[in-house]
């Protein structure tokens, strides 16, 4: 046991602005050999660089590597990568421009910088960005659809620029083959309204590793959506950081995981504004031997942002045996002046009696566990709030859920 | 003529004492319109009949037969009993997240009659049977059972009752927390159903209560796994005022 009354000389965690009281809070040096190793204790004192060569090897034992395969991507956290540009689909819309940009671009680098190895080898790696700039008050919607980036490691870089006062739904599709690390940073300006939409229908093969950094100006409102049904690993984290006063955000997952498939999507939101409000929703399903989902939900309210309102929600659905997921709320709160912070996380199996309910009705087994699944998931597909895009995401998921018969 | 019989049905459950007998050699025989009440004290295995006939997993039949119409019920599985005819109003029906009423009764309606209902008339039926039921609009739009009042949950089973059209259906103790107004809608809901449908009923209830609602043609009464005593409803007046005191061996404490 640390003793609060051990002398305060013993202290080696006096960071500016740390804690007075460290011993109380467990963060001190303890005396059961362990040498005197403090792990980083606040979500925003992670060390963070652009350069890869900062970054020691990637053991997988790691804060950020250690629920992920990553001895199968070696490639992307310590390999050479194409940065070139790739080829891209995208759709009109007015007062939205896509462009291939530069590295000078001064964009870049304002939204976040890497904290690990697979976003900042991507960072160092990559030649040009693509760069989506938003203007103009009214609604309007934009699809970028990647539809084969080969099978070279890449990386890439994307900038989402909203402009103050604009507002769009931004689809960023992914299909084909990839072995992907990038950056996306997403960037709104004062009272700016955001939806990024990320989809991951990858082939089977496919690996992509992503961070994604949203920086969210005065009284604007970022949704974010992350959506992964395909690919071998996945892994799609978004960070984001609610920096001006009343700034908003929605962070909505939706995963399916079949036999051998990794899905992973480590959340943060670093509430720096005041009077700013988070949500955070991610739900998932797993099927077939060695489906795996990672869920790593951080919230930090840090000491500036009062009156502050938040709360972060995972749920899984288990739908046979061989599976496993992690789920991981952390919540982290430096003031004292906040209306809510809240976090749920539940993985549970399918239940035998909604599924014997459903049958006494007449449905067949197979349509009935649809259903339930269907419902599960639909919570997050309603809030897409583009219909084209949730019509296509209930035909995905019954793909998903076809996959399951005869199993 | 639709008949519903159950023959000398033995069926147990696993429990941590391991395997327990529940009913001991029931013979029952439904004709359709008939209304069959099922009465006995806590744990005399009315439930296990009800879940029995609808193909729960958890009861293990150890022998006798159930036949509707001369088919053997219980080499069917749960939905193909309901698809044959047999519904189970559940004492407690579950929540089913994300599944709303409407897009829940459409899929059981086109399950049952094996296509889907023609639209126009389908939404005026289930209009009709919810007012019947003096059940809101916005029902239809809610989750199946989800933040659904104990009387709610009953009434959303008979509107499923009403609409479905089943030849036979069990309600297991439906008449069980509800207050004498639900209790009355709920009641009509099945009388309706019999005058429409020709429906037969097992009615299973601990109390006499529901009887003045729904008056049954037969009354068995239920001891220890076995039906003790059989007759008209007359017998369930003699239940009324006496309870069940006589058929048990020991005084019945508490």
């Amino acid at each position: 046991m640390t003793a609060a009354s051990a002398p305060a000389q013993t202290d080696k965690t006096s960071t500016p602005g740390a804690l007075t009281t460290p011993g109380q809070h467990g963060i001190k040096e303890h005396s059961d050999g362990r040498f005197g190793f403090v792990p980083v204790q606040t979500r925003s004192d992670r060390f963070a660089s652009v350069n890869v060569a900062d970054f020691g090897e990637v053991t997988g034992r790691e804060a950020v590597w250690k629920l992920s395969p990553v001895a199968r991507f070696t490639d992307l956290t310590a390999g050479d990568l194409d940065g070139s540009a790739y080829e891209v689909q995208a759709t009109d819309a007015p007062g939205v421009s896509v462009e291939w940009v530069d590295r000078a671009d001064p964009r870049i680098g304002t939204a976040g910088t890497p904290e690990e190895r697979a976003s900042a080898n991507a960072w160092t790696g990559f030649e040009k960005a693509l760069a989506i700039t938003i203007t103009g008050e009214e609604a309007k919607e934009i699809t970028l659809a990647r539809a084969d980036l080969g099978d070279a490691s890449r990386a890439a870089h994307t900038i989402i620029e909203a402009k103050p006062f604009s507002q769009a739904t931004v689809i960023l599709a992914n299909t084909g083959r990839a072995r992907l690390t990038e950056n996306v940073e997403i960037i709104l300006g004062e009272s700016a309204n955001l939806t990024v939409v990320t989809l991951q229908e990858w082939e089977d093969t496919a690996v992509h590793l992503a961070s994604h950094f949203g920086s969210v100006g005065r009284d604007a409102r970022l949704k974010h959506i992350v959506i992964s049904l395909g690919g071998s690993i996945v892994r799609v984290n978004p960070s984001v950081q609610l920096a001006g006063s009343g700034s908003d955000t929605e962070l909505l997952g939706l995963y399916f995981a079949d036999a051998g498939q990794h899905l992973e999507q480590q959340v943060y939101v670093n509430h720096v504004g005041p009077h700013s409000r988070s949500r955070v929703t991610y739900k998932g399903a797993l099927q077939g031997q060695g489906a795996r989902t990672v869920w790593v939900g951080d919230v930090l309210i840090g000491r500036t942002a009062t009156g502050t309102d938040s709360y972060e929600q995972n749920r899984n659905l288990v739908l046979t045996e061989g599976t496993r997921a992690d789920s991981v709320p952390n919540l982290e709160i430096e003031t004292g002046d906040i209306l809510g912070a809240g976090h749920a996380s539940a993985t549970g199996r399918f239940d035998d009696e909604q599924l014997f309910y459903l049958q006494a009705r007449g449905i067949p087994e197979d349509e009935a566990r649809r259903l339930v699944v269907r419902g599960f998931l639909s919570e997050i597909v309603q809030q897409v709030g583009s219909a084209a895009l949730e019509e296509r995401l209930q035909l995905a998921i019954e793909a998903e859920l076809r996959g399951t018969e005869g199993q | 003529m639709s008949v519903l019989e159950i023959k000398d049905l033995h069926v147990s459950v696993e429990t941590d004492q391991g395997t327990k007998q529940i009913l001991r050699g029931v013979d029952l025989s439904i004709n359709e319109g008939e209304i069959h009440a099922i009465m006995g004290p806590n744990g005399s295995g009315k439930s296990t009949l009800a879940y029995t006939i609808a193909g729960h997993p958890k009861y293990h039949v150890e022998s006798g037969s159930i036949l509707l119409d001369g088919a053997q019920v219980l080499d069917m599985t749960v939905d193909e009993r309901a698809r044959a005819g047999l519904f189970l109003a559940m004492q407690y029906p579950v929540e089913i997240p994300g599944v709303t009423v409407t897009n829940f009764l459409r899929t059981a309606k086109t399950a049952i009659d094996g296509e889907a209902p023609a639209i126009r008339t389908w939404i005026k039926d289930v209009r009709e049977s919810m007012t019947n039921l003096r059940m809101d609009k916005s029902f239809a739009e809610r989750n199946v059972n989800e933040g659904f009042s104990g009387g709610e949950k009953k009434r959303n089973e008979i509107l499923q009752l009403e609409l479905l059209k089943p030849r036979f259906a069990v309600l297991d103790e439906t008449d069980s927390g509800l207050d004498v107004d639900a209790l009355k809608i709920v009641s009509e809901g099945v009388n309706r159903a019999k005058a429409n449908t020709g429906l037969g009923v097992l009615l299973i209830t601990h109390y006499t209560r529901i009887l003045r609602y729904i008056k049954p043609d037969f009354v068995h009464v239920f001891v220890n796994g076995r039906v003790a005593e059989q007759g008209g409803s007359e017998l369930a007046d003699r239940l009324e005022d006496e309870g069940y005191d006589r058929y048990l061996a020991a005084p019945n404490v508490g």
